[in-house]
């Protein structure tokens, strides 16, 4: 019977500005060489949820990593309450969390273990986020789990997200895979299929999938949102597009 | 609905939160995922003050109906306490 033990812990890295902000990072406790994923959490933050995905990542023989994108707001707060003085303040900026994720990315091809590849993997506005990583950072493959507000109008933009991500497409440096439900207002289907003709437009790498009888969130097992049948094939297409891009050392 | 849309009012009273009662100042409303909830959204209300930190807060998160609801009663209850408050002024003629 092979070996099967994992690690996890919190730690600190080094994320935008080079401030030092908390992580979550799990990893197989065999000798590798892993591939890594960043873990972008959802809006309600660095919670018991998302650290439970970022194990299952190293249960599947990933080095993952999750920093808390709202470490500043709260760096000894509960998720919650984190989150919620996030949201106040207008919300993660843009350029915080592309360099928070670039730590995490940076921390885990560091690591002795790191078969030097990374993956980026996001939900909810995480999702978001993770196209914005995979048009702005060196990242070898990413997962957009039912991001909202890539396609914005010009109401949904800020200061702190200036720019609609399916606006930065042509800059897409890495294979993307995306995770739809088609009952989701937050990608809607059409937003989605924008999204599409835009990665086809630019002849990038992508695979989408929109199930039936699922909407947004169809992964989170702890809401009613969950759908089983959505959520065991997209864990399978997952497995299988990390594995594709991430499995071959760089 | 996944998006950062809040809807924000300084207010002036009182909160109690875990540590016990401390003094508002500001309310966040937003209709989006809730924390701890069974519905995909909700009616949130934070009520906060900042300046304590981000723990200063008395959260809750209502369905769209019972959030319907609560205003209704809200006003209802300030429309009656004002003609009540009223009565108690005037002056015995």
């Amino acid at each position: 019977m092979a070996y099967d033990g994992v690690m996890a812990e919190t730690i600190n890295i080094r994320g935008h500005a080079d401030d030092e902000i908390s992580a979550y990072l799990a990893r197989p406790l065999g000798p590798g060489p892993y591939p890594g994923v960043v873990v972008i959490h959802h809006m309600p933050g660095w919670d018991a949820a998302t650290k439970e995905i970022t194990r299952t990542f190293a249960v599947h023989g990933y080095t993952a990593i999750c920093p808390n994108l709202h470490h500043r707001e709260g760096p000894d707060a509960s998720p919650d309450d984190a989150a919620a003085a996030a949201r106040a303040a207008g919300g993660v900026p843009d350029d915080r969390c592309l360099g928070d994720v670039a730590g995490g990315a940076a921390y885990v091809r560091s690591l002795p273990y790191s078969n030097g590849k990374v993956g980026v993997i996001g939900y909810c506005s995480g999702g978001r986020q993770t196209y914005l990583v995979a048009c702005n950072l060196p990242v070898d493959a990413a997962v957009d789990c039912y991001g909202g507000r890539v396609v914005a109008s010009e109401e949904d933009l800020s200061p702190r997200q200036p720019v609609a991500p399916i606006d930065m497409t042509g800059n897409l440096g890495c294979p993307l895979l995306g995770l739809f439900g088609t009952d989701d207002q937050n990608p809607s289907p059409e937003h989605v299929a924008r999204t599409e003709e835009e990665l086809k437009k630019h002849g990038k790498t992508y695979e989408f999938h929109s199930y039936d009888d699922a909407g947004h969130a169809f992964f989170a097992t702890d809401r009613q949102s969950y759908r089983v049948h959505a959520a065991l094939d997209g864990w399978q297409k997952i497995w299988a597009w990390f594995d594709k891009y991430l499995a071959t050392p760089a | 609905m996944c998006t950062w849309i809040t809807e924000r009012a300084e207010i002036a009273g009182s909160g109690k939160g875990p540590n016990g009662w401390f003094t508002l100042t500001h309310t966040n409303v937003y209709y989006d995922h809730p924390y701890h909830a069974t519905f995909d959204h909700t009616l949130n209300i934070d009520f906060v003050n900042e300046a304590d930190g981000p723990g200063a807060r008395v959260a809750v998160e209502l369905t769209a109906d019972s959030a319907r609801a609560l205003v209704q009663k809200i006003q209802a209850a300030l429309a009656s306490g004002d003609a009540q408050h009223q009565r108690s002024v005037v002056p015995p003629g």
